[in-house]
Order: C-alpha cells, then structure tokens, then sequence
C-alpha cells in the first residue's frame, strides 16, 4: 500500500502530505508515526499541510490522534502550513483541533519546537542541579 | 428547476471518495466559485461521500449545475440503499454519531452549504440533497 513519507531531522520527525489522502492512507500514517517516535526517541513532530486543500473531519481527527499520541510518547507535535480557505472552512465545519499545536510554516514550527525542547532540557537540569544541592 | 450539467460517481471505496471530491472540486472551479466557497464544498462532498459509504454502504453521488436566475448553484445528491437514518434531527445535531465518527459530518457539511435537504427513514436509504449558491 502506498504510504507518507516520514523523514527524521535530528530529534524531530518531518512529514510533508502532499496527496489527497484517501481514509485509510491518513490511519496509516497515524500509525507509522506513532511506531517510529517510539523507535527513534523522537522527541518532535512537524506536519506540514501546506499542500492539503481539504482537511475533513475524518482527517483533522488524524491529526488531533497523532498530537495526542505523541504526547503520550513524550513527543510534542506541530501542524504547519494550514491554508486560509482550509482554516475557514474547518471551524465553520466544528473542528478547531484542540490539542494540535500549529504555526505558520515549517519555519516557525521548527522554532517552536527547538524552543520547546531547549525550555524542557534547562528543567531538567535545573531540577538535577537542585537535588545534587540537597545531597551535599 | 432543470439541472444544466449531471454526472454520476459510484461511491464504493475510499478511492472513490476521494474520487469525488476531485469531481466537485473541478465542477467548483469551473463555475469559479471563490476559493473559500470551493474549500468548503469540497469538503462538505468528502463528509458527505464518507457518510454514503460508512454508514450506508455504499451509493452514488450526483453532480448537478442548477440555475436560479441570476444565481448559478452546484448540488450534489448523495443516495444510498443503506438502513437510513431514524431520527434526521438527531443525525444533525453535532457529537451525534452512531458509527465510530466525530459526529460533525451532516451538521457541519449544512453549515457549509446554503441549503441542504435529508429525505430518509428506518431501511429506506437515505438521500442528501446539497446545494451552494454563487
């Protein structure tokens, strides 16, 4: 069956859709994506749209799955290169993906998650300089 | 109201509902709908094509260009021989699903388009007539 192409950049999964995707084709990348983050340790995810001229329900709700998904493999998600006329008419048909974060481009998602990742990481240390303090 | 153009789709598969909404999308921008109103309709076509075939087995869609004069409208009539739908304003309401779906398909694809007409009942097939004016 044909399949989505999924790229690995770094720490950061890219997937550009640029066919009209039939139902099962959209379950099947929800699925090899879902199978590669827990392969790779992946710890982002970059879908750009920007090609898409439809998103229905049945694919805003892939979308939704696959961010909420990552999350629960410790991956954060972000959506990139919604077109206008696709934005307009998603909300008008009910859908406003709660829990998909997006941004403009891959650009600015690339950024997004950099910062994501970089404020998760000086946490962590922040939180390991804290108990080696309480340790001594 | 005679439709001007008429074309049949065979609505079977997921390839085929794909297949229909290049179809509407070709009819949209040949009638030079605006690119929010082709966007919308294409999209109404895809829940509505996906209903015909998840919930009604399978069936057929029909593209029409109708004239109201001055206004030129596209329709598409979704028909199937499925189990029908018991309660049409129940099916319309948002989060109302009987399958696996979101529950926005009929709802949502008739805030999409101007208007938009369900002839069904219990094992009777249901017909979704879809229409948007330019």
């Amino acid at each position: 069956m044909e399949r989505i192409p999924i790229l690995k950049m770094g720490r950061v999964l890219l997937v550009t859709i640029q066919v009209d995707m039939h139902d099962r084709l959209a379950l099947a990348l929800q699925d090899d994506l879902t199978t590669r983050i827990a392969a790779t340790g992946a710890r982002g995810v970059l879908i750009d749209i920007s090609s898409l001229d439809v998103v229905d329900s049945f694919i805003g709700r892939v979308l939704a799955n696959i961010a909420a998904m990552s999350r629960v493999l410790d991956a954060q998600t972000v959506v990139v290169g919604m077109q206008p006329a696709v934005a307009i008419t998603l909300v008008e048909l009910g859908l406003s993906l709660p829990g998909v974060r997006t941004a403009l481009n891959v650009e600015r998602g690339m950024e997004l998650l950099r910062a994501a990742l970089v404020e998760e990481e000086e946490e962590y240390d922040a939180a390991g300089e804290e108990d080696a303090g309480e340790g001594e | 109201m005679p439709a001007k153009v008429s074309d049949t789709y065979s609505i079977r598969s997921d390839a085929d509902v794909v297949a229909a909404r290049q179809a509407v999308r070709a009819r949209a921008v040949e009638l030079r709908f605006s690119l929010v109103d082709q966007t919308k309709i294409v999209t109404a076509a895809s829940e509505l094509a996906r209903n015909t075939l998840v919930y009604g087995g399978g069936g057929s869609m029909r593209i029409e260009v109708v004239e109201r004069p001055p206004r030129t409208g596209l329709r598409m009539v979704f028909e199937d021989s499925g189990p029908g739908i018991a309660d049409v304003e129940q099916a319309l309401r948002d989060g109302y699903t009987s399958g696996g779906g979101l529950g926005l398909g009929l709802g949502g694809s008739r805030r999409l388009l101007d208007e938009m007409e369900i002839v069904s009942a219990a094992g009777q097939g249901t017909r979704i007539t879809g229409t948007k004016w330019k």
